[in-house]
């Protein structure tokens, strides 16, 4: 799969073909001119991180922070080693642009990457990669080969007198690990814990050294916005939401994938690239960023814009642009037990309200799904979820209440009649039709 | 400095301080389980979350640094919700057990589920099931189903005991503490986990089920095992001691004690006990009344000195005596006209004896080890001969002060160390003279006599440099050196590195007393702790030694008792080779059964007193030897109390003894030892074998530390003697052979053969660091 | 325990991390010991810990905490499923079924041949992709329909 489809592509111009990853084709494309440039011209680091503010860039892993002012927060007298790293450890369901991006244009995460190394004077990186994509992984170190043999990393960047050298480290099966202080525990081989916070990576970060963390769709975007001016890149998107994003969207519709929007592209508009509804059904709630997002009724959801702070207002997140999209086939019990089961399963164990909470979040869930659900678990369910948000050490407590907060608020009569007729509202078979698996049946 | 209101109060705290930590200073109780004073921050547990003004989420109070002018509220709504809900899952999968949990009465988690807790559970599905673990006869880990994953103990084994045993495995509500697959618990400090667990998952495994903690009486008393005099709570019940626990002194031994510490009381109540006194008659030992064995004693020994010269009375007393025992027991000695007195059993070199200017101590105190910045230990097996002393120099390593080890064998001591060097006993003294001379390089001055053909390696160079930077640094020297036969030597190279670096330089002291040994002029002023079997007497007066173990020479110490008219054994036990050897065994009180001083190694003075009555017919040694003195009808002997005794040697009302110092009075001749041929024996005093206690504490005998001594050397050594590792070995070492297993060991030095001491298939054997023969057997 | 094949895959992976910073290595020299011996045996574990010069039992915390290692023996073939939300919706639940029914075996059992063992996966991050399998950790297999699946059970032998 590429991406499939793209309005005012950036990220993803020229990505046909087998080989268009390669170095020769990335700098056919104008690969790597960007930090060419900066290393030529000598370009202050400060200017750099300005380009970068300008464009107002804003985190493309989930939380949307500013990426500029990140690179800001890196202290620049800090004498010892500083590092910088790339978060490719995608696993919230929904989610798989990055595995896109570094499948296909993995040197622009690598120059991106260079670029910011040399903005906050770091000599060493890592690109944590998500263990599951493991081809993925292999063609990066390949693409790591390629960029050291041309300069573009190791000692003495293209003779600049700069040093920076970027390793790939593999996740083994741990979405928690996509959580940055998680990941920096990951990289220094251990379990992936979150770390209490404060200090932030900025000051404490790997091996205990100044570091940031930027998503790789954040450090892809870097060479465009450098080769356009921050102003230009802004403008790609709307006012606070600058530059295109990829959206990955999965679920109930004709051609999932992946598509390059500019921030403020109608959802309607995405919903159409991806080739409108399976089997022409109705759209009954889509997630909009990635499984941790509130979930939003087919409703609001179609009049809504595809950027961080429309979603916002109707009560969701925009997050790493992860679009889900279910059709009234789909039983809301059965989909929030599922997600339930994920964050269960994916607790690192570490704090007390996210490593009970969430089993019992999911067993209270699997119980009504399974017919054996009580008139007060949905007041329960409620109590328990306010017992864990907020109060935990990372977000993954957040991201496992979201769901449940959301479902029941929005589809709280399908709960309700869970409970009380000990089955779905939508009959199985429905919803067996709707998965498409076996054709036959649809 | 920053200031900070908690419900009200105003705090004044410096910078990087925490809200638990401004709590503390205003005395404000936050509710917690995963913080400890002493361990690092994990904020895991959640329960101390707090509400601070401004923050729209409550934010723990153990990981929230302070800010100035910051508002917090410990019971406000927001945060007792917020307590209440983190309770609630605490309880959730925690089982309903605690009238049979051991920790019943004394839980964290029972305690405050009474503030917070509910009356009724809303989880109405299953608890989750955790697998026991046998972890070693010292710690219980089989209700495991009651941890609350705070990892204390994880977090204790990897800061604190310098060696991560314990781990939580897997994750989300499946995550477990345990060993790697089935291993057990070896950490010398293991136990302090027990204390830190804030449930009844990890408990301990000999008070198991023996009494619960309302039951208990707690009494305070002073370690008699090492020489940092950890500060202990004895626990009572109907007269028995039960259980023993570290009592804080953040100078002495902060809330930690060793596993010696906290499990050698099981030999309080041992079978072998001695209740009665016994006297030989006619080849076998008779229980008899105490005034019929204190006047055979008395005759006895007026007889002999009558009979044959005071010159062949000789006594020797163990360091781990009390202040009182030693004193009296040097008096008695001295007034019936002999000068045969000791209480150093494991020394061998003793030229240094009557040129020391002061009572020899550390050389510091224990709570300026923090603030050192560089240490060099020589000839120690510093974690099994002092962990907590150990432990000390591992924070200290960790924060930024350099700590080297100069020994006789490369034991891992768990310390990030910054030069280790380990040869042969017969060598110690030219490797620290390599660092003296280094030293004298370094400041480009004229090295001392004596040490021309000494090269100094890259090693004594980087420990040379590390004693001469920084403000603060320590050379101590341990019981290798000590024991070492050239420890005057050692002693005279320390005073000469220290006199270049500006170091301190101390002993760490062996025992709960070897400084108070000094202090009580339990010395020779003729024959030694060697001399007097070297030389055999006719009578000999032993307290709390127990020769086949105890001293240096156990094969010529046992002969010479064997062969005396009279050996009179002042000793709680009945067992062990004594029965063989003594012909009057006196029943006197351990540790707990009679009150006391030790002064430890930083020269301090702690008296105790006895937190049980005395065990059948035993008395306090201090009280039979008064009662001695007086039948002997010696001058002095009127004292009506250990304190009266006690004042006579250290004046009323001093914390610290006077007169320490490591000076010598007149400097010894640097001259080196000529290289050894042959075998070298090199013989540590493992951790469980080393007193007469610990080696009848049944489960500390059940730990991998007590397993039977090995006959340890390089493969190299191994293959020279035509031996494979495994088989079995001829150990010779003048008269006494025995016969041992042969293993394989590259911590030994070249030509060194490694046999423990203070065990009895070893007790056989001679001198520690001697000459040894090994062959097949 | 560790091949000297295996542990030049290591030292590869070590160069990758500060000098002092070995313990870096362990993710990556577990999954490279996990190849060698088609799981991780506890001995394979301690290997990895000695090699790296880690605590063997904080060599185990990392290989339990993580899914993709396995702690017990499986069969030559790992076939894990993707069940999670987007997968589901496009037929990742059926394709599970579907191969149950199969091979005969639920998740987390082996058949009766050794061959397959099959798992119930979380996220791969390839949800446009669904139905998604991994093989053994490593080949990703993608739009697994019963035509498709047919033909991966065909081919595994």
């Amino acid at each position: 799969m590429a991406i499939l489809g793209a309005l005012n592509p950036m990220l993803s111009v020229g990505l046909d073909g087998d080989n268009a990853w390669r170095l020769a084709d990335y700098v056919k494309r104008g690969g790597y001119a960007a930090l060419r440039r900066i290393l030529e011209e000598k370009m202050s680091q400060g200017d750099v991180i300005n380009e970068v503010k300008k464009s107002v860039l804003r985190g493309r892993g989930g939380a949307g922070f500013p990426t500029g002012l990140k690179w800001s927060f890196m202290p620049r007298s800090f004498p010892g080693d500083k590092y910088v790293v790339c978060n490719s450890d995608e696993g919230e369901p929904g989610t798989f642009k990055d595995r896109d991006i570094l499948r296909y244009n993995p040197h622009s995460v690598i120059e991106g990457m260079a670029i910011a190394a040399y903005a906050m004077g770091a000599a060493r990186g890592y690109n944590y990669i998500h263990g599951e994509v493991w081809e993925i992984y292999e063609r990066f170190e390949e693409a790591l080969a390629e960029a050291r043999r041309a300069g573009f990393l190791g000692s003495n960047l293209l003779g600049s007198g700069f040093d920076f050298d970027l390793f790939a480290h593999h996740g083994y099966g741990a979405y928690i690990c996509g959580e940055e202080t998680a990941l920096l525990e990951s990289i220094e081989g251990k379990k992936g814990q979150p770390r209490f916070k404060p200090p932030f990576p900025a000051s404490f970060g790997l091996y205990g050294k100044p570091t940031t963390i930027n998503n790789t769709e954040t450090f892809a975007s870097i060479p465009y916005i450098m080769n356009l001016g921050g102003e230009t890149y802004l403008e790609a998107g709307k006012a606070n939401n600058g530059g295109t994003k990829l959206f990955s969207v999965s679920g109930h519709v004709n051609r999932p994938g992946n598509y390059e929007i500019p921030l403020g592209t109608p959802f309607a508009t995405l919903l159409e690239m991806a080739g409108g509804m399976r089997g022409g059904r109705r759209l009954k709630a889509c997630i909009p960023g990635g499984s941790s997002a509130p979930v939003v009724p087919a409703g609001p959801m179609l009049d809504c814009t595809m950027d961080y702070d429309s979603i916002s207002k109707v009560g969701s997140m925009l997050g790493s642009g992860a679009v889900i999209v279910m059709d009234e086939t789909t039983c809301m019990v059965k989909a929030l037990e599922r997600l339930s089961y994920f964050y269960y399963e994916e607790s690192c164990g570490q704090c007390t309200p996210c490593r009970e909470g969430t089993s019992w979040l999911y067993k209270v869930v699997h119980r009504i799904e399974h017919g054996k659900g009580r008139s007060d678990d949905l007041d329960l369910l409620a109590s328990v979820t306010t017992n864990i948000m907020g109060r935990t050490i990372c977000a993954l407590g957040d991201a496992a209440s979201m769901p449940v907060q959301s479902f029941i608020k929005h589809f709280h009569d399908e709960f309700a009649y869970h409970i009380e007729h000990r089955k779905c509202l939508v009959p199985v078979d429905v919803q067996r039709a709707g998965s498409g698996f076996f054709t036959a049946t649809v | 400095m920053m200031e900070i209101e908690i419900d009200g109060k105003v705090a004044r705290v410096p910078d990087g301080s925490t809200i638990m930590d401004a709590a503390h200073q205003v005395g404000v109780y936050i509710p917690h389980f995963c913080y400890h004073k002493k361990l690092s921050i994990a904020a895991n547990c959640r329960m101390c979350l707090v509400q601070v003004e401004k923050a729209p989420k409550p934010l723990p109070a153990c990981a929230t640094p302070v800010t100035n002018g910051m508002k917090v509220f410990t019971h406000s709504e927001l945060a007792v919700k917020a307590q209440k809900g983190v309770m609630e899952f605490l309880l959730i999968n925690h089982p309903l057990d605690c009238p049979i949990c051991d920790q019943g009465g004394e839980c964290q988690l029972q305690d405050l589920a009474v503030g917070y807790g509910g009356s009724a559970s809303r989880f109405g599905e299953d608890k989750r099931v955790v697998f026991h673990k046998d972890v070693g006869p010292l710690i219980s880990m089989q209700e495991m189903a009651r941890c609350i994953h705070c990892t204390r103990c994880v977090r204790f084994g990897q800061e604190i005991a310098g060696v991560m045993e314990l781990g939580m495995a897997s994750r989300n509500m499946h995550s477990e503490i345990t060993t790697f697959v089935g291993r057990s618990v070896d950490s010398e400090l293991s136990g302090n986990m027990i204390d830190l667990c804030p449930v009844g998952a990890l408990t301990s495994k000999p008070f198991r089920y023996s009494a619960r903690s309302w039951e208990l009486s707690r009494r305070k008393s002073i370690s008699p095992h090492d020489s940092i005099g950890a500060n202990l709570t004895i626990q009572v019940k109907n007269n028995v001691v039960m259980r023993v626990l570290p009592r804080d002194n953040e100078e002495i031994n902060e809330c930690w004690i060793s596993d010696k510490e906290r499990f050698s009381y099981e030999a309080l109540n041992s079978p072998a006990r001695l209740t009665r006194p016994l006297v030989r008659v006619d080849g076998v030992l008779r229980e008899v009344d105490w005034n019929v064995a204190l006047d055979y004693v008395a005759h006895a020994l007026k007889d002999i000195v009558a009979n044959s010269g005071a010159e062949s009375l000789a006594a020797l007393a163990s360091p781990q005596a009390t202040l009182e025992e030693l004193y009296l027991l040097q008096k008695l000695v001295r007034g019936l006209g002999s000068g045969n007195v000791d209480c150093r059993p494991r020394r061998r070199d003793f030229s240094a004896d009557g040129k020391l200017a002061g009572t020899p101590w550390l050389g510091l105190r224990l709570s300026e080890i923090k603030d050192l910045d560089a240490a060099l230990v020589v000839g120690s097996f510093l974690r099994k001969d002092h962990p907590l002393f150990a432990q000390r120099l591992r924070q200290l390593a960790k924060k930024w002060g350099k700590v080297s080890l100069l020994s006789v064998s490369a034991d891992d001591p768990l310390i990030r160390l910054h030069a280790q060097l380990s040869v042969a006993p017969s060598e110690l003294p030219l490797a620290l003279a390599a660092v003296v001379k280094a030293a004298a390089q370094i400041k480009g001055e004229a090295p001392p006599a004596g040490l021309d053909a000494v090269t100094p390696c890259a090693t004594s160079e980087a420990i040379a440099h590390s004693l001469l930077e920084g403000n603060r640094r320590a050379i101590f020297l341990g019981n290798a050196a000590e024991q070492n036969p050239h420890a005057a030597l050692l002693h005279a190279l320390a005073i000469e590195l220290a006199r270049l670096t500006g170091a301190t330089c101390g002993f760490i002291g062996e025992a709960a007393n070897s400084v108070g040994g000094h202090l009580a002029k339990a010395l020779p002023s003729a024959l030694n702790a060697r001399e007097m079997f070297a030389q055999p007497r006719q009578a000999y007066l032993l307290h709390g030694v127990e020769a086949d173990r105890d001293c240096h020479h156990p094969q010529q110490a046992v002969a010479a008792l064997k062969a005396a008219a009279l050996v009179v054994m002042l000793t709680p036990f009945a067992d062990g080779a004594a029965r063989d050897y003594a012909d009057v065994l006196l029943p006197v009180a351990p540790f707990t059964e009679t009150s006391g001083s030790f002064v430890n190694t930083e020269g301090r003075l702690q008296s105790f007193t006895g937190v049980v009555r005395p065990l059948g017919d035993s008395r306090p040694a201090w009280k039979v030897l008064r009662v001695l003195g007086n039948l002997l009808g010696l001058p002095g002997f009127d004292q009506n109390t250990s304190e009266d005794v006690r004042d006579e040697i250290i004046p009323a009302g001093q914390e610290f003894a006077g007169g320490l110092s490591n000076a010598l009075k007149n400097s010894l001749p640097l001259t080196l030892p000529a290289a050894a041929d042959g075998l070298q024996r090199v013989a540590d005093v493992p951790i469980y074998f080393a007193d007469p206690l610990a080696r009848r504490a049944p489960a500390l005998q059940k730990t991998r530390d007590a397993a039977a001594p090995t006959v340890r050397m390089r493969a190299q050594t191994l293959q020279s003697l035509g031996v494979t590792d495994g088989a079995a070995v001829r150990v010779r070492q003048e008269n006494g052979e025995v016969v041992l297993t042969a293993r394989a060991d590259e911590t030994v030095p070249a030509a060194c053969v490694r046999v423990a001491a203070g065990h009895a298939s070893t007790a056989a054997l001679g001198d520690m660091f001697g000459v040894i023969n090994v062959e097949r057997a | 325990m560790l091949t000297s094949e295996s542990r030049a895959r290591i030292d590869r992976e070590i160069a990758k991390y500060p000098a002092d910073q070995k313990q870096s290595a362990v993710m990556a020299a577990l999954a490279i010991a996990q190849e060698e011996h088609g799981w991780l045996p506890s001995e394979a574990i301690e290997a990895v810990a000695n090699y790296l010069g880690m605590a063997p039992i904080a060599a185990f915390e990392v290989a339990s905490f993580y899914n993709m290692y396995d702690l017990k023996p499986v069969g030559k073939y790992k076939v894990s499923v993707c069940t999670n939300l987007p997968c589901m919706l496009s037929g990742g639940v059926d394709a599970g079924e579907y191969l149950k029914k199969k091979l005969g075996i639920g998740y987390n059992e082996t058949t009766p041949d050794g061959l397959i063992t099959l798992r119930e996966g979380e996220c791969m991050g390839a949800c446009g992709d669904a139905p998604v399998m991994i093989v053994n950790n490593r080949r990703m297999c993608s739009w697994m329909n019963p035509e498709q699946i047919d033909k991966l059970l065909a081919e595994l032998k």
